[in-house]
């Protein structure tokens, strides 16, 4: 406190890490990073004045965006949905028991730790390599598509709906247990219908992700509208590659409205 | 016969009290039929999926075996180029972390653009939603497969297409969290004659950092594994020599890689959590 | 010396809240301004400094008309008015100093309010301030972790920081317990005094009106129908402003009153 003979005339705002050592330190630390990534970037500037010649040529390739074969447009979006209805079916199956097993609630511990160990080793790989893999495995075209996204989708719905049992009324199941039910009908009538809206909701909202995602393993060869998008890319077709690439804007931005709306009125 | 109609439907009127009922179901008829309705269409769906996909079928009850196999050929896994492998798995953590740290500084302005009650007028508002839009619509591998062309394969490419890529998933999250803030300061500094930006400085940005952090984490968090594809494409990380070990069929050496992303994202995941805790 | 005249303010096509409303306050008077919810109270204090755009009609400050006024001569004179809200309307994540400078912003330049490095002159002011209502302690406080009454001497002084010409108060109390309540509105007055501030202070606890300010206007249904001394303001002048349901008020003046 300030005597009124000197008045204050002087004010800092009182840093985020009061240490000062700490704090010049660890800014240094910050700086000292981003400038040894960037500057080791190997950034060769004739490449890339090369290269924006290149993006001019293929910007300049790209327009007007030719839908002359939409026909290739349409089959290759067609696959990209069954892909998608078919990944979601199987996905949410398969989801539904990996959950409980990963629900710390219902399982013992043993069961807990191999759901759980499900969950975090499909949600680590990116469905692009999960493609890759699959595509190796059971050669190019749909099937590897449906299978990877089969994992995606379990990494996510399974993990979600782990997270909902875990969270459940539990004086529900005490009820049917006192009631003398089995472990199966407590399952169905206690625990099921406390976690239906759940999965309902995350079936629709994972249907969506399905089918933006299996744009994007398509470029892999795991089919669909991005096997489309890659084979149009890899022949210098930039014009299709466009219209493909516009067509998928468009599709993800009415399904992501439309998954939004049906989950808004559950 | 939309969702909105089975929820508003009431109860039908119970038919004939006079008598005891002794059947009981937990939905009306008419809910019935619509829950009918709506498995029928999924079943339908799906039968249409199954019917006209093209696969073969004799591949698909091969697949077990086969994947059986390869995983087999995985085994063991071998760590003979593991000096390798850490190196390319740290230029993938600097890909993820200086593009999610380029990309949150760029979607600050662009939110405050896309966000209706900070928007100087119409035409910026839609410019900041276009913005938005595009680069979240397009999917980090094509912004990759762009940006290989301009700069050339390499972490560069890498690092732009996942900058893109971000700018519209954090700007999104915040300009939702600007329009949704508190607009009493908001209203207590314009009556004090403060310009339109030194209002956004004191009332608005303040009250979006904790979203700003919180979205920037999860982003990073992301962008960690999205990362980790980019090589595959050509633009950077480990995906190179995952593409390499692959085309090579080294497969005990794509194991260790598989091992290395995994120990990784579970990494990420970690810090992202102590982050979170010491920041928020 | 305020001067309002033949002020009309009408939300959409709606009956007007504002009914041709003519008011002076002059010197360093602290007028309150009574009435139920939905009288208009509101909405006339923020007429006054334009957070409210008014229909029609004519605010004069010192000789300028505010009805006019755009972009960079309005910030020129919204400076010259300062306000206290209700809620205190604080940035609850910054510091107490930076709430307190925040009233300065129409004067400090965009460096000094990017970088906190605020002129030493406005420092030593807002330490005065602080120390005059009890809070310089506080001002490295986050404002979050203040108490009420607290948090509205930093509103309070943010208003003042301004160095304005007229000080307006919408209902500074309602948020506050009797006591701190009390406590604020001998602040205000005291504040009037020593800096021959006018006030403004809509309110609606009737009895700290009395003892607390010089003169008191009563408003109904967007028109005032009482201005006089506190000691003019009869049980029947009561029953004018006050009679009937506040919600038949809000009926009949169409609109809810802006808090």
């Amino acid at each position: 406190m300030s005597d009124a003979a000197a008045p204050r005339d002087h004010w800092r705002k009182p840093p985020f890490i009061a240490n000062p050592a700490l704090r010049w330190g660890l800014l240094l630390a910050v700086a000292a990073y981003f400038a040894w990534v960037i500057g080791t970037l190997p950034v060769d500037w004739n490449r890339v004045s090369e290269g924006l010649s290149r993006a001019g040529r293929i910007f300049g390739g790209a327009f007007p965006p030719s839908f002359e074969r939409s026909g290739l447009l349409i089959d290759g979006f067609l696959e990209s949905l069954k892909i998608a209805i078919l990944a979601t079916f199987g996905g949410v199956l398969l989801s539904i028991p990996i959950a409980f097993m990963a629900a710390r609630n219902i399982v013992p511990l043993p069961v807990f730790w191999l759901g759980r160990g499900i969950i975090i080793v499909a949600r680590s790989f990116h469905p692009v390599i999960v493609a890759i893999i699959f595509v190796k495995a059971v050669g190019f075209g749909p099937l590897a598509g449906v299978l990877t996204l089969i994992i995606y989708s379990i990494g996510f719905v399974a993990k979600m709906l782990a997270e909902r049992i875990e969270e459940i009324d539990w004086g529900q199941v005490e009820a049917m247990r006192a009631a003398g039910a089995p472990y199966l009908s407590t399952l169905v009538y206690a625990i099921f219908p406390q976690i239906l809206p759940r999965q309902v909701g995350l079936t629709i909202y994972q249907l969506d992700s399905n089918l933006r995602a299996s744009a994007v393993v398509g470029i892999v060869g795991a089919g669909g509208i991005g096997s489309t998008l890659a084979n149009a890319f890899g022949r210098y077709d930039y014009d299709f590659a466009l219209a493909i690439t516009m067509v998928i804007v468009g599709v993800i931005l009415v399904s992501e409205a439309v998954s939004g709306q049906i989950r808004k009125r559950l | 016969m939309s969702l909105q109609d089975t929820l508003r439907d009431p109860a039908p009127a119970t038919p004939g009290m006079a008598h005891l009922r002794d059947d009981w179901s937990r939905f009306s008829p008419r809910q019935k039929m619509q829950r009918w309705v709506v498995m029928l269409l999924c079943a339908l769906a799906i039968a249409w999926s199954i019917s006209s996909i093209e696969v073969i079928w004799a591949w698909v009850w091969d697949a077990p075996q086969q994947m059986g196999d390869l995983f087999g050929r995985m085994y063991p896994p071998d760590a003979s180029n593991l000096a390798a492998i850490l190196r390319v798995l740290l230029d993938t953590v600097n890909i993820a972390t200086v593009a999610t740290a380029i990309a949150v500084v760029v979607s600050l302005p662009v939110a405050l653009l896309a966000a209706q009650n900070t928007t100087p007028n119409r035409a910026t508002l839609w410019l900041g939603r276009f913005i938005l839009v595009s680069s979240r619509s397009i999917n980090t591998i094509i912004w990759a497969l762009l940006f290989v062309a301009i700069f050339g394969p390499g972490a560069v490419a890498g690092i732009v297409a996942i900058m893109f890529r971000s700018i519209g998933f954090v700007g999104k999250l915040l300009g939702e969290a600007i329009e949704e803030i508190d607009k009493r300061p908001v209203e207590a500094l314009e009556a004090t004659g403060a310009t339109r930006f030194k209002v956004i400085l004191y009332a608005i940005v303040p009250q979006v950092m904790p979203t700003f952090w919180a979205v920037a984490i999860l982003r990073w968090d992301i962008n960690l594994r999205e990362s980790t594809v980019l090589g595959l494409v050509g633009a950077g990380g480990i995906g190179i020599i995952l593409q390499g070990a692959i085309d090579t069929f080294r497969w005990p050496e794509v194991a260790t890689i598989l091992l290395a992303i995994v120990a990784l994202v579970i990494l990420g995941e970690i810090v992202s959590a102590w982050l979170r805790r010491r920041i928020l | 010396m305020l001067k309002i005249t033949d002020l009309v303010k009408r939300y959409g096509s709606g009956e007007p809240v504002l009914k041709n409303l003519d008011l002076t306050v002059e010197g360093e008077t602290v007028v309150s301004v009574i009435g139920s919810s939905g009288a208009g109270k509101s909405t006339l204090l923020r007429c006054i400094n334009r957070l409210v755009e008014p229909t029609s009609g004519s605010i004069v400050l010192n000789g300028a008309e505010l009805t006019k006024l755009r972009g960079r001569e309005l910030r020129m004179a919204r400076r010259r008015i300062g306000m206290v809200f209700q809620s205190f309307n604080l940035v609850d994540r910054l510091t107490v100093m930076e709430n307190v400078m925040s009233g300065r912003l129409g004067y400090l330049s965009t460096w000094a309010a990017v970088s906190r490095r605020y002129p030493k002159e406005d420092i030593r002011r807002a330490f005065e301030l602080m120390e005059r209502v009890g809070i310089a302690h506080y001002a490295d406080n986050r404002a979050d972790g203040l108490s009420g009454g607290e948090r509205q001497r930093v509103g309070v002084v943010r208003a003042l920081m301004q160095q304005p010409e007229i000080l307006l108060a919408d209902e500074p109390t309602a948020s506050l317990d009797p006591k701190t309540s009390e406590q604020i509105m001998q602040l205000l007055r005291d504040l009037a005094g020593e800096l021959k501030l006018p006030v403004l202070i809509n309110i609606h606890n009737v009895t700290e009106a009395k003892q607390y300010t010089d003169r008191i206007v009563g408003m109904r249904y967007g028109r005032i129908i009482f201005d006089d001394a506190p000691a003019a303001l009869t049980e029947d002048a009561m029953e004018a402003i006050y009679s009937g349901s506040p919600a038949a008020d809000r009926a009949g003046a169409g609109l809810k009153e802006a808090s």
